[in-house]
């Protein structure tokens, strides 16, 4: 039955783009503008308003992207994950996403719910928390580069780069 | 050294490269 994965490639397409672009707005217009905001003394219009908001769509969608990815892969899946033949391009994109889905979740939201003050926590634990929430949330910026170049082409595309 | 993850320019710059890295890697290995 074709519908299940054509359903699976479209919701995996509609919350992938959800995840990416909320992670691209925070490492591109958010990091800058708290800072323009931070001096002008109007962050919290950010951290209270937007910042809560994007990270509820961020860490679910990415869930749901993952879900959906898995799907698709359907009796796939573990021919990717173990990187198997004609499957390694994707496999690929696969690991890097779930790396990213493991920065989210283990990373990034228990260090954002500190930064934001929806977890009690110390200046210094604040300031620690904002370095490696950063650091994460940068990593996969970097990470998403190749994670889209083997999604994009490492299976249904695989023969045009080679794969 | 400072950390290339600190700007921008530096995030995509080390995406790229490790686009490069992995590509090769799955190419004359994986294939």
């Amino acid at each position: 039955m074709d519908l299940l994965p054509a359903l699976a490639r479209w919701l995996h397409f509609l919350a992938g783009v959800m995840w990416i672009g909320l992670l691209y707005y925070f490492n591109f217009v958010q990091v800058a503008a708290l800072k323009a905001a931070t001096a002008d003394g109007t962050a919290a219009g950010i951290t209270k308003h937007v910042a809560p908001r994007a990270l509820l769509y961020f860490r679910w969608a990415a869930v749901v992207t993952w879900i959906a990815g898995a799907a698709l892969l359907g009796n796939q899946f573990l021919n990717a994950f173990t990187l198997s033949k004609g499957m390694a391009g994707i496999g690929v994109g696969a690991w890097l996403g779930t790396i990213m889905l493991f920065n989210v979740w283990v990373l990034i939201w228990p260090n954002q719910q500190k930064i934001l003050g929806l977890k009690p926590a110390t200046d210094e634990e604040k300031a620690t928390a904002r370095r490696v929430a950063f650091l994460a949330s940068r990593t996969n910026v970097m990470l998403s580069i190749p994670m889209l170049f083997f999604m994009a082409g490492g299976w249904s595309h695989r023969g045009t780069f080679g794969l | 050294m400072k950390n290339p993850l600190d700007s921008l320019w530096g995030t995509i710059i080390s995406g790229v490269i490790l686009t490069a890295i992995l590509y090769a890697v799955v190419k004359s290995l994986l294939v």
